[in-house]
């Protein structure tokens, strides 16, 4: 399978492990991904926040090269997925905006892209295919699957229910892993407002992985560069702040189904994690 | 050309505060044959009846044109003027000034006003092609079929029963009662359901003029209004309810157990069972899906213990074909399935977020718990109890436009009888608004605050599970706060939708259904229990979402209108009907299938021609009682044969002239 790639900019900085263990994982189940050339910010917090107009037509250059490459896309960022996904249905549905964008971009847009997140890519060949390929089966890991809020919202756009996605959990399902129903799949992280409301996204962060404990979870999944970052990263304050003791290591998803496929856990950028994620890995590993 | 005369009404203010009806009656004088035209504030008043009595007599005036509201409104009444001033009454044509005109274009009122006196114009020039028409006479047959068995159905039959007429009453369950005999106790008054509707139930049942049809359905209505035809599957039973005493060795001993549908799966049943212990007829059926002699080919269980030797494993369906000169529709509603959309209270994933039905099984004293309020899951007392109004009502995006009416009445009676029944128990009701309209119920609802129960006004953007406790999430927008409650039991005020396989009776018998399912009435205020179609009525929820005194009352006047019409020794029909000019048809029956009321059938006819030998040919013939007159067949008649009394096509014709030329 051929499909074009958006890895967006927190795959080339924050979450380069996302983007290592992606390429690796995708590479092993014959997927071919094709980087959108010369591709561009999704315009996700900064443009979408301040300009209806760029917040449109940032992500839209990205699908009209896509357009002309012939291909799909895949995105592994939630907001980029969301940005472009957005994008896509506002130059569906508003003429006036879709016209003066292909005025400013230079080339019109004629809608013909699909636009899908990661993990729809990854489901979409099959989740027998999947569970072929596994020779790892994560069988000691209790995972948390946390889509966060953009991957599934809003309604219409998201790549799965928004109230009850289940889509990463099959995937991991498929990788024998033992799956958690549990109440903060779809909570917010509090993203990028730890910068400028710290307390009251370390609050958030501390639910979710309060919740996640309390659900029985060792190891918690994501799709989101962002979600991540926060519960991984912050656990450190959250543990300060609220006198917890989390320890609760966060995976990007690709980088279980690599493990489960065997890959190295090197190369799937498993020693980039602020909170060490070795225990869960050996106990994989057996 | 006749002698007409325009009574233009200004309808107080309606009409005359938009247009200049003294200037539309002036206008009128001049339009050919119109010999007197006057105005009047109220034309349908007494004084205004009058001076169309007195006109006629004193211009001797053959044509009426009154200019004021939609016939639908007034135009039997103009119609009985003319009647009663001796000239036939459907000498009378209306010139619609007040729907189609001052209301729709107030702020133009100049053009209003040429519009005005074009409408006039159009209906005087139909007047004077008007015909005289002459209802005809067909036969009614004394019985009345009711569809339905719940309280609405139960209580027409019982009114109409009494009346002295002979009712069918086909319930498709193997009980009536319907929802009302699943509830506990009812709001305001708090008496109990069972003990309202259960001696309903049983003089229904034993009542002479009434013969009951349970678990079996109505499948096909012919005929019109005062003779319908209906046929009845009567569901086979594999019970012999003849032999059978009830005495309950069989559903007793059954060795199968499946979710019981009548308590919403809270308990179980057997194969052979009863719905409930005061189930009318409180006699089995026997659940095939399930049986294990039917699965697995062996049990045989009950028909071996049976003293009466009732069991009968072979019984087939039977069919009862029926005449009947009017139908009551009450099949009643359904519950909004929630599962299927409000992922935020979890899809039916947990146990112990319920729908207020359930609660009424649980709270039951004759339900699976005995009355003991438990949650699902682990069978304890619930200490925090959660209410959530509005699920599926009065959302648009995902789930009814429609207020259910009386969920927030049943949600408070439930609140109370958690915090009787739970001392020391704590019950929060999320709402949108609180709708208490009804006689008693505001004072009802205020009770339960007094009592203890929490109204927060807002949503609730999440249930889930944590441990064994359910946190449901939700806005105060009147403190404009989060709320985060830890509750042991979540109960949905699912709201009410048509009963599951209305449309299909709506199908059957020919009358529409609303933009949701329900079945819509002749007239929302002043028809409310009648459909267009003749002869058939509406009772209770089918119609749309009502509580139990509205819905009794409805049944009774349901009830009131079939007595009405079939007390009568025959019926008048409508002349407004269509008529098939014989010697112009021929018989290509286009008009057959764009027919909505199946009112043309072909027939054979012996034509005689001068000079020829007499020869059979097959034309259209429309029968008067099933015709609705809606002028379908006009239209697709390609040799014109088919002309709509009253609206005939030289009538139409002369209209459109007298507008356009």
């Amino acid at each position: 399978m051929k499909i074009g790639y958006y890895p967006g900019c927190s795959l080339q900085s924050s979450a380069k492990e996302y983007d290592r263990a992606t390429r690796l994982v995708a590479r092993h189940l014959g997927i071919q991904l094709h980087d959108i050339n010369d591709w561009n910010c999704c315009g996700a917090t900064a443009a979408h926040s301040m300009d209806h107009f760029l917040a449109a037509a940032l992500p839209a250059r990205n699908l009209i090269i896509a357009e002309e490459m012939g291909l799909d896309v895949t995105v592994p960022c939630a907001a980029c997925y969301q940005r472009l996904r957005l994008a896509h249905r506002v130059l569906a549905e508003n003429e006036e905006t879709a016209r003066d964008i292909s005025q400013l971009i230079g080339r019109p847009y004629k809608g013909k892209v699909r636009i899908y997140s990661l993990i729809e890519t990854i489901a979409g060949i099959g989740l027998e295919q999947l569970a072929a390929q596994v020779v790892r089966p994560l069988k000691e890991l209790r995972v948390a699957c946390y889509y966060g809020c953009l991957l599934v919202r809003p309604p219409g756009t998201g790549c799965d229910d928004p109230e009850n996605p289940r889509l990463m959990d099959e995937l991991l399902e498929a990788a024998k892993a033992e799956t958690l129903d549990w109440g903060y799949k779809n909570e917010c992280c509090g993203a990028s407002l730890v910068f400028s409301e710290r307390r009251l996204a370390l609050h958030l962060i501390r639910n979710i992985l309060r919740n996640a404990v309390d659900a029985g979870a060792t190891s918690i999944a994501c799709a989101c560069p962002l979600c991540q970052s926060n519960l991984d990263t912050r656990q450190g304050q959250v543990n300060k702040e609220f006198g917890t003791s989390f320890a609760m290591p966060i995976f990007y998803f690709p980088q279980l189904l690599g493990l489960a496929m065997g890959l190295n856990p090197q190369d799937l950028g498993l020693g980039m994690h602020f909170v060490d994620p070795q225990r869960a890995i050996k106990a994989v590993s057996g | 050309m006749p002698r007409i005369g325009v009574f233009v009404c200004w309808c107080g203010s309606n009409i005359g505060g938009v247009l200049d009806c003294p200037a539309i009656a002036q206008e009128a004088a001049s339009f050919p044959g119109v010999v007197f035209s006057t105005e009047y504030k109220y034309v349908c008043s007494d004084p205004g009846q009058k001076l169309i009595v007195d006109a006629i007599k004193e211009h001797r005036l053959e044509r009426v044109v009154v200019a004021s509201c939609s016939p639908r409104l007034h135009e039997e009444t103009f119609r009985q003027v003319l009647r009663r001033s001796g000239l036939n009454p459907y000498f009378l044509e209306m010139a619609n000034l007040r729907e189609h005109c001052s209301w729709v274009h107030p702020d133009t009122p100049e053009q209003a006003q040429r519009k005005a006196v074009d409408l006039v114009r159009r209906a005087a020039a139909k007047a004077a092609r008007l015909e005289p028409l002459f209802p005809g006479k067909i036969p009614v047959v004394r019985r009345c079929l009711v569809i339905g068995g719940g309280i609405a159905g139960i209580q027409t039959a019982l009114d109409v029963a009494d009346a002295g007429l002979e009712v069918l009453l086909v319930e498709r369950e193997p009980t009536i009662g319907g929802n009302m005999v699943k509830l506990d106790k009812t709001f305001p008054t708090l008496d109990c359901s069972a003990c309202i509707s259960t001696p309903k139930m049983v003089a229904a049942a034993q009542h002479p003029n009434i013969k009951l049809y349970t678990y079996a359905q109505v499948e096909e209505i012919t005929g019109y209004i005062g003779n319908f035809k209906a046929r009845i599957r009567q569901k086979a039973r594999f019970v012999d309810h003849a032999k059978c005493t009830g005495c309950g060795t069989c559903w007793t001993k059954c060795p199968v157990s499946v979710p019981d549908d009548f308590n919403l799966g809270l308990g179980e049943r057997g194969a052979i069972h009863i719905p409930f212990p005061q189930a009318v007829p409180n006699k089995p059926v026997i659940d095939l899906a399930h049986c294990r002699r039917s699965t697995r080919g062996k049990c045989g269980a009950c028909a071996k213990l049976c003293p009466a030797g009732a069991i009968d494993y072979e019984q087939k369906d039977e069919f009862i074909e029926a005449e009947v000169g009017a139908i009551v529709v009450a099949t009643g509603y359904g519950l909004f399935p929630w599962e299927k959309v409000y992922g935020e209270y979890g899809y039916g994933r947990f146990p112990d977020v319920i729908t207020g039905l359930m609660f009424e099984r649980m709270v039951n004293a004759s339900g699976p718990t005995s009355g003991k309020i438990q949650r699902p899951s682990s069978g304890k007392e619930p200490r925090t109890v959660v209410f959530i109004q509005c699920v599926g009502s009065r959302d648009e995006a995902r789930g009814k436009e429609y207020c259910s009416r009386f969920c927030c009445m049943y949600t408070a009676k439930h609140a109370h009888q958690v915090l009787e029944k739970i001392p020391g128990s704590e019950v929060y009701v999320f709402y949108i608004d609180v709708r208490t309209f009804g006689k008693g119920y505001e004072e009802f609802y205020r009770r339960v605050q007094d009592e203890g129960a929490v109204y927060i006004r807002g949503r609730v953007s999440k249930v889930y599970q944590d441990g064994s406790k359910l946190i449901v999430k939700g806005a105060d927008t009147l403190l404009g706060e989060q709320v985060e409650i830890a509750a042991d039991m979540v109960v949905l005020a699912t709201g009410a939708v048509p009963a599951a396989g209305a449309a299909d009776v709506a199908r059957m018998i020919g009358i529409p259904q609303d933009k949701d399912g329900f079945f819509q009435e002749a007239h929302p205020k002043l028809r409310p229990v009648e459909t267009h179609t003749g002869g058939v009525f509406l009772a209770g929820t089918c119609q749309g979402p009502k509580d139990i005194p509205d819905t009794v009352s409805q049944a009774s006047g349901a009830a009131a209108k079939v007595c009405g019409l079939l007390l009568k020794d025959e019926l008048e029909t409508n002349p407004l009907v269509s008529r098939v000019n014989e010697a112009l048809c021929t018989g290509c029956l286009a008009c057959q299938p764009v027919c909505p009321y199946r009112a043309i059938q072909p027939v054979t006819i012996t034509e005689r021609l001068p000079g020829q030998p007499p020869r059979e040919r097959v034309v259209a013939r429309v029968n008067e009682g099933l015709c609705q007159g809606c002028g379908a067949c006009t239209v697709a008649c390609r040799a014109g044969a088919i002309d709509l009394k009253g609206f005939t096509n030289k009538q139409l014709l002369a209209e459109v002239d007298a507008l356009c030329l």
